[in-house]
């Protein structure tokens, strides 16, 4: 896929604006399954993917075929993501409780479930999603890319910016806020 | 027997540590780890509970259908975007551009300007752009720092030499910057400069080897000033303001909200 991602590149870095279309179609789904669980949302994955290819094409020049692709637009990916947060937070806080100290539910996906995901509790369901919003945004991303993604830690370094050790640590402190969270549910609800 | 510590446990899970027989075979024989491990998988399990919409093999011809009128003419890869030769010219923008920003904060003024000296405003907004640019940068390159800090374990030491090397670069350009900033008026980017900067010099002069509570320590004080989190807001808005026209042109791209 890299080999093919690298043939792409090179038309569009000389000037074949079309090509980008195909990069656009193969990574699309990826950067949307990214941005959604950094962010919590379908309406701003939706932006935050329109805005990566965007940037991904503006910066296209600069990149160099010895990287991966994948990882390239996906640190754009989260950087978009992060500044949305940045943006949002003040009015928008990314926290499962409200200023009341009520929990708040967010947008859990609608989706058609398979037998199986239909037989999951509702309240497992809201709980994942509030524990994943009282993650930081950094937090949040380093879990997403390591937990979902199954990205390596040498990629997440590199996507955050961060040393190894570092986003160790920070994967660590996302999993114990995130067993703060779900295990007084019991594992029989899990 | 020396029990598996939770961060090991979480560490056995993705299969991240260093020496996953060793873990291996702990958790044969020592039931009370293996429990905790059991639990723990089964916490982190259930986040599959987390879904995703499903976006289907069209979505990515829907998504280019959006952004393809907003593409700009992408131009041919030149001499200077060669790796070796782009480092050594960046190294000279860089310090073209601190130049211009304490050039830029040494003339302009608050006051608003009218008739002759509209080619001069248009020269500002230019120089503006240009120092927008350069700030971004260089907030990125201070928000990396605070990450690394912020997030670094503090149950063994840390040696933050180059940390502490990359804080003393960028405290003479945040300086320049925050010059600017006030000169132009701008209060808010001001401020979070002048509070970076104090950061900034905290880092630079820590001993460079620092044990657990010192770090720790260090970690809460820049936690306590959210210093991070304004950097990375400020940052947004300089972003804001550098990809916004200086005329109106083409319309952006509708976002997903715009469009529903």
């Amino acid at each position: 896929m890299q080999s093919e991602d690298v043939a792409y590149i090179r038309q569009v870095q000389a000037g074949d604006r079309d090509a980008f279309r195909a990069l656009v179609e193969r990574h699309s789904r990826t950067v949307f399954r990214v941005a959604f669980r950094v962010v919590g949302n379908e309406e701003d994955a939706e932006e935050i993917v329109q805005e990566t290819f965007m940037r991904g094409y503006k910066a296209i020049g600069s990149f160099e075929s010895r990287s991966n692709f994948s990882t390239w637009l996906c640190r754009i990916a989260i950087n978009c993501s992060l500044d949305l947060i940045a943006q949002r937070k003040p009015t928008q806080p990314l926290s499962g409780v409200d200023a009341e100290g009520e929990e708040f539910e967010l947008q859990v996906p609608s989706t058609d479930p398979s037998p199986e995901r239909r037989m999951l509790s509702t309240e497992v369901k809201a709980r994942v999603t509030t524990a994943m919003a009282q993650l930081t945004p950094v937090e949040r991303t380093a879990f997403v890319l390591r937990h979902f993604e199954g990205r390596s830690i040498e990629e997440i370094s590199s996507v955050l910016n961060i040393r190894g050790g570092a986003a160790k640590n920070t994967i660590f402190r996302a999993v114990q806020k995130l067993r703060r969270v779900l295990e007084p549910m019991g594992r029989a609800a899990l | 027997m020396k029990h598996l510590t939770e961060e090991e446990l979480v560490q056995h899970y993705y299969k991240d540590e260093d020496d996953a027989a060793a873990s291996d075979t702990h958790l044969r024989e020592c039931s009370t780890c293996r429990e905790e491990f059991e639990k723990l998988s089964t916490t982190l399990d259930a986040t599959s509970a987390f879904e995703v919409p499903e976006r289907d093999e069209k979505y990515g011809e829907e998504v280019w259908n959006r952004i393809r009128a907003h593409l700009p003419e992408q131009e041919p890869r030149r001499w200077f975007a060669w790796p070796q030769t782009r480092r050594w010219v960046a190294a000279g923008v860089m310090a073209g551009l601190l130049i211009a920003a304490f050039l830029l904060g040494r003339v302009s003024k608050p006051t608003s300007l009218t008739g002759p000296t509209d080619i001069a405003q248009k020269d500002a907004g230019r120089e503006k752009k240009v120092l927008l640019v350069a700030l971004g940068d260089h907030l990125d390159r201070s928000q990396m720092i605070l990450v690394e800090l912020t997030h670094a374990s503090h149950t063994d030491d840390l040696d933050i030499s180059s940390e502490q090397e990359r804080a003393e670069e960028l405290l003479a350009a945040n300086r320049l910057y925050r010059q600017a900033a006030v000169r132009s008026g701008d209060a808010d980017v001001a401020a979070v400069l002048d509070e970076l900067e104090r950061v900034l010099t905290e880092v630079a002069h820590e001993p460079s080897k620092l044990d657990g509570a010192e770090l720790q320590a260090m970690q809460q004080r820049i936690e306590a000033k959210g210093i991070l989190f304004k950097v990375r807001v400020i940052g947004s808005k300089v972003r804001g303001d550098e990809q916004r026209p200086e005329k109106q042109g083409t319309p952006a791209p509708k976002t997903a909200r715009q469009t529903t």
